[in-house]
């Protein structure tokens, strides 16, 4: 028998809501029945009208009139905009997986804490910084779980930021730090972002860095490999291009994402890491899904 | 009437790249009165990438930057106390906020020449807050001057009240500065200004075209004392725009009491040419790179011109120290790669 794909709502058509139409499109899980946003004329709306998929320009009120039409909807749109509509889907009774750094709901990274987040209403995909560091902070963590310092610096093609990213930098800021924190247990943590306006366009760049008395490298770099193989099942452009170093006095590591190139071009990792972050979500959250279904 | 510049004064931030920002309390101190006394018009305080920067990653200060704000706000009466900000490093939240309740009056808000747009919300904050805004645009050799202007204009649009275009490695020679400000001054509502660094001898050369272009904001450091080559030099800038009539407002004796005084208890060394500045001149690198270059380069046993030169390449910006410590793997792999096949 052929099993039935999750109905996708995705809300928010920019670069992110964007790649994850097309992502959807191509998992044998999920199908996109709605994508939502508030101007038709806008470059991923006329994707999506291309792809031939059921479009709407009436943003959240569309999903609040429509609730037979989707099982899960994504939220691409802005931190400031996912404290209303966690508001509605709570209501609702729909699960969202919020793309922003609203930090609302679950704070989730896949190769982490996924069958926890499963249980939840509100799924929070933190930010593209974080689910390239936080799984490495967490490693570090499990090593040494008394670190007084972690920084991570990001950097990012210029062009892969748009204009949501671009207004919500100090909640990426403050929302990747305290996702460093809570999972690695550090007692500080911080975060930086830059923007690289270099044409071409570089890949997105990861460099974390932590303050350990004697570390243990060899668990480390155990920790460190085990944590990069299992991201890469879900991420395929993620790879370690500086391993765990130690340097003055602290452990230097650096990782490189390379996207798949769905919607932006392959420098768009950080675009990538998140989508199939939030894609890895949805996939499993569909098989619970229909599996509770069909006891009913 | 003799026209008025604004010299702005970066010593305390821009110099603080100089000494790895390991600014002390005294010095902080004794610099803010001297500056004081000289009549100078705002005093720029800080880590060197500015509020929020002290990290691994860029080099950590020795005071918190709420220490070295609240020091210099004690010793400071006429002279205005300013701050140099970057989105991605500073949030509202945890920093614009802090310093603004210890009393900062000036707000540098910067960022890459290219990205003017994530300074809105910033200098939305600011404004309402009450303080005085100045748009910075970093790296500027990175782009035409049609860009600039976009960008200014953005700038100006969110509530800047003058928009200064830096010169981040110290890149430019006089006719880059006069074709930029000139169509900048043209094209704004709002005053211009220059911020030069010495990498190529041009510092002050640079700094007088662009008051001959139409720029009202000048930035200067005492002694120079900036990142690589360090800055135009403030009294000597106080000196040859008095010598030319123009109206600074700070006193030529005062000034240099001052540099004598930095020379003394700040300054570890008096910013020179040196042949690593140059090359990161002419590759077009931030000069701020130019400590972590050299450590780097000693460790790694790699000339660090070609770190320079490679970083170039890679068109790097301000923040991304890390990719030195990756280019300096990468040229030794290619090094012993090269070394082995000579002896193969």
């Amino acid at each position: 028998m052929k099993r039935k794909k999750l109905d996708i709502a995705i809300l928010g058509t920019g670069n992110i809501g964007t790649d994850l139409l097309i992502k959807v499109m191509r998992s044998e899980f999920l199908q996109c029945s709605l994508f939502v946003g508030r101007n038709l004329q806008s470059k991923g709306m006329s994707k999506a009208i291309n792809l031939g998929v059921t479009v709407s320009d009436q943003s959240i009120d569309i999903l609040k009139e429509n609730p037979d039409l989707y099982d899960l909807v994504f939220d691409a749109t802005s931190a400031m905009q996912h404290f209303r509509h966690a508001k509605v889907f709570k209501e609702l009774g729909k699960t969202v997986i919020d793309l922003t750094p609203a930090k609302v709901g679950i704070l989730c990274v896949p190769s982490v804490n996924l069958a926890e987040c499963l249980k939840e209403k509100n799924i929070n995909t933190i930010t593209c910084g974080g689910q390239a560091s936080i799984p490495l902070a967490y490693a570090l963590g499990t090593v040494h779980p008394d670190i007084d310092y972690i920084e991570v610096v990001s950097a990012i093609a210029s062009k892969s930021a748009g204009p949501g990213t671009r207004v919500n930098l100090d909640e990426y800021i403050e929302t990747t730090e305290k996702g460093i924190q809570m999972f690695s247990k550090c007692k500080k943590s911080k975060v930086m972002l830059i923007l690289n306006p270099a044409d071409p366009c570089i890949d997105m760049q990861t460099t974390i860095q932590a303050t350990i008395k004697d570390p243990d490298m060899k668990s480390i770099i155990q920790a460190v490999n085990k944590m990069v193989a299992t991201i890469q099942r879900y991420v395929p452009g993620y790879k370690l291009i500086v391993p765990p170093t130690f340097e003055g006095n602290r452990v230097i590591m650096t990782v490189r994402i390379k996207g798949l190139g769905d919607y932006l071009p392959s420098y768009a990792g950080n675009l990538d890491i998140i989508n199939c972050a939030a894609i890895t979500i949805a996939e499993e959250y569909s098989k619970i899904f229909t599996l509770t279904k069909s006891e009913k | 009437m003799r026209k008025k510049i604004y010299i702005h004064d970066v010593s305390l931030r821009d110099g603080s790249h100089a000494i790895s920002h390991k600014l002390d309390k005294a010095q902080i101190i004794a610099y803010c009165q001297a500056a004081e006394a000289a009549g100078v018009p705002s005093v720029e305080v800080g880590h060197g990438n500015g509020l929020g920067a002290s990290s691994i990653q860029i080099g950590l200060s020795r005071l918190e930057d709420v220490e070295m704000l609240s020091i210099a706000r004690e010793n400071l009466i006429k002279t205005k106390l300013a701050i140099h900000v970057m989105p991605g490093f500073a949030t509202i939240n945890k920093d614009l906020k802090r310093a603004f309740d210890i009393g900062v009056d000036l707000v540098r808000e910067a960022c890459h020449c290219t990205e003017a747009d994530i300074t809105e919300r910033h200098i939305a904050f600011a404004r309402e807050r009450g303080k005085e805004v100045i748009g910075a645009l970093m790296m500027t050799h990175m782009a035409s001057k049609e860009i600039l202007l976009e960008e200014a204009l953005k700038m100006q649009s969110y509530g800047a009240e003058g928009v200064v275009l830096y010169d981040s490695a110290g890149a430019y020679l006089p006719h880059d500065v006069n074709e930029k400000i000139s169509f900048l001054v043209a094209n704004l509502n709002i005053p211009v200004g220059f911020h030069a660094h010495n990498n190529l001898g041009m510092a002050i050369a640079n700094s007088l075209t662009a008051v001959e272009s139409g720029a009202r904001i000048i930035d200067g450091a005492i002694r120079g004392f900036g990142a690589g080559a360090g800055n135009a030099q403030l009294e000597v800038l106080v000196a040859v725009l008095q010598k030319m009539e123009y109206e600074t407002g700070i006193s030529l004796y005062k000034i240099l009491d001052a540099a004598e005084l930095a020379q003394d208890k700040i300054l570890e060394e008096i910013p020179s040419i040196k042949n690593l500045s140059i090359i990161s001149g002419l590759s077009g690198v931030f000069s701020g790179f130019a400590k972590h270059v050299s450590r780097l380069a000693k460790e790694y046993e790699l000339d660090p011109r070609d770190i320079f030169i490679e970083l170039g390449k890679r068109k790097v910006v301000a923040g991304q120290e890390d990719l030195i410590v990756e280019v300096a793997i990468d040229l030794k792999k290619i090094n012993s790669t090269n070394n082995s096949k000579a002896n193969g």
